[in-house]
């Protein structure tokens, strides 16, 4: 445990030292990610001017908006720059050089590049939500249990993301799918409240971006039942184990770049 | 001028070939495009809660219109643009006697027409999953939405290529475009119709090009008469000559100190 840390540090220190070259471009990060919050409060604000949505005052909402910003955040720093390069590696045979180093190959590919450009994002959303969670109508929320549904909602997406990323053994190019999964999870902006009948079926069950901020969010609010977190956790594991099994079913058929 | 006619329909076909290659990336492509979808099911449910003063089939059409608007008017060439440059690419380019401005635009154009079945297949699965808004648009209004689409094509592609010349200074100018796309899906009408704006802001909007890249051209396919056609195409094309103009100007000065990779 104590040499996996010290090779986490190894990766992430140098991956920032790697993108800290860029220094500027956190300037326009920033006035990107201020921007893109400005515009998502704005188009809910359009929702609040006619009915809103049922059950959810403009300040609830809020707190799923912080949410979903501050789950762009951690994906653009841990998640999406990891992830893409699993493509890269296929594309260009490096992979066999991840399989060989004496630690687990899962690991390395998900954990190995730490990303500074989501912060502002990150910060700018637990700015939103403690916003919206202070201006909320009272009720007996947990701030506890919102923190490990997010948890739980951090280890639902990573598991769909890496099952999307594997399949690039087969496929090779496949920015594209990922780009798929990344445009689903728009539909996190809103509570599930929003959306029709069908849309939360399909956001619960197929595409689960209700466990992402809805879950968090009614938690924190003391709307939810603590059921919801059972059914969190229990999607939380299976998709863990799923995306183990299905790399090590997916290394099976990988030949490397030449076979 | 039939020298440059048969140039670009060999540029047209042979990018057209070079794209019909990646069919299985345009079909992703165009399921990755499922905002439209998403923001069509918030916005059905808040207008069946009331209070906007229209119904719920008319907000599935016009998310759909959206959807082929966007299909018709996607443009990438400031990441194009970037990596030829990064790369070298753009130096043998110029040593062609054809400006690069009509390769990316044959590939733009061609990408049109290779993604066409895939959008279509789309929208027939749309309308078997949700019978009630199907529709047929007046011929005269699908005229217009088309004039109205290319417009706002060539429109968001001046925009961006010229954007994307600042890459001869800079090397990466995509990041500029990150933020304009904040602004384009904000104000044109991807995330929720123009209709509902605060009045005073809708107005103001108006005199930007943002609306005309999907708010215009989705209004008049989806049966909208609310849009004041003249005013529309004098300030788009206005935006356009601007935009051109502009860009025959940085790229002269951009050539001027554009230097190869590792020169």
């Amino acid at each position: 445990m104590a040499r996996l840390l010290r090779i986490l540090r190894c990766y992430w220190s140098t991956s920032l030292q790697a993108e800290l070259e860029y220094r500027s471009n956190f300037v326009v990060q920033a006035i990107g990610s201020s921007l893109a919050l400005a515009g998502s409060i704005f188009a809910l604000s359009l929702f609040y001017r006619g009915a809103g949505f049922p059950g959810w005052t403009f300040e609830e909402g809020l707190v799923v908006q912080g949410l979903y910003s501050a789950f762009a955040g951690a994906i653009a720093c841990l998640l999406s720059p990891n992830l893409s390069r699993i493509v890269q590696h296929v594309e260009a045979g490096t992979l066999d050089f991840v399989l060989l180093k004496p630690i687990d190959a899962q690991l390395t590919l998900s954990l190995r590049v730490l990303s500074p450009w989501g912060v502002p994002d990150l910060l700018f959303g637990i700015g939103v939500i403690a916003y919206g969670a202070w201006h909320a109508p009272a009720r007996e929320g947990s701030v506890m249990l919102a923190i490990v549904a997010a948890g739980f909602g951090a280890i639902i997406i990573y598991g769909m993301w890496f099952l999307v990323a594997t399949t690039s053994v087969w496929f090779t190019k496949i920015y594209n799918a990922t780009e798929v999964l990344r445009g689903l999870l728009d539909a996190g902006r809103f509570p599930m409240a929003a959306y029709p009948a069908a849309y939360r079926f399909v956001f619960t069950f197929v595409v689960p971006v209700a466990f992402l901020t809805t879950v968090p969010a009614e938690l924190l609010l003391g709307r939810g039942q603590p059921a919801m977190l059972l059914g969190a956790a229990g999607l939380a594991l299976l998709l863990l184990v799923a995306s183990r099994a299905f790399w090590r079913f997916a290394l099976k058929s990988y030949t490397g770049a030449s076979g | 001028m039939n020298a440059a006619l048969r140039r670009m329909s060999g540029l047209l076909s042979a990018y057209y070939a070079y794209m019909t290659a990646y069919r299985a990336e345009l079909i992703l492509w165009a399921l990755a495009n499922s905002l439209p979808f998403i923001l069509m099911g918030a916005w059905y449910q808040a207008a069946e809660n009331g209070g906007y003063g229209f119904s719920g089939v008319e907000v599935a059409r016009y998310f759909l219109a959206v959807f082929v608007v966007r299909q018709l008017t996607v443009v990438w060439v400031i990441w194009e643009f970037d990596q030829d440059v990064q790369r070298g690419r753009l130096s043998q380019y110029l040593l062609q006697p054809v400006d690069p401005a009509w390769r990316y635009i044959a590939a733009h154009l061609s990408e049109r027409v290779a993604r066409l079945p895939f959008s279509a297949l789309i929208i027939a699965l749309f309308f078997l999953l949700f019978p009630p808004a199907r529709f047929v648009p007046h011929a005269s209004d699908l005229l217009l939405a088309l004039v109205f689409a290319s417009l706002a094509f060539a429109l968001r592609f001046a925009m961006q290529y010229t954007l994307a010349l600042f890459a001869l200074w800079t090397e990466r100018a995509s990041s500029l475009e990150g933020l304009m796309f904040i602004l384009y899906l904000v104000l044109s009408g991807a995330i929720a119709p123009l209709e509902v704006f605060p009045d005073a802001l809708r107005a103001a909007v108006l005199w930007t090009p943002f609306p005309y890249f999907i708010w215009v051209p989705a209004r008049l396919l989806s049966g909208g008469v609310d849009v004041d056609l003249v005013q529309a195409a004098l300030v788009c094309l206005g935006w356009i000559t601007l935009f051109v103009v502009l860009n025959r100007v940085v790229w002269r000065r951009g050539l001027k100190r554009h230097s190869a990779m590792g020169a």
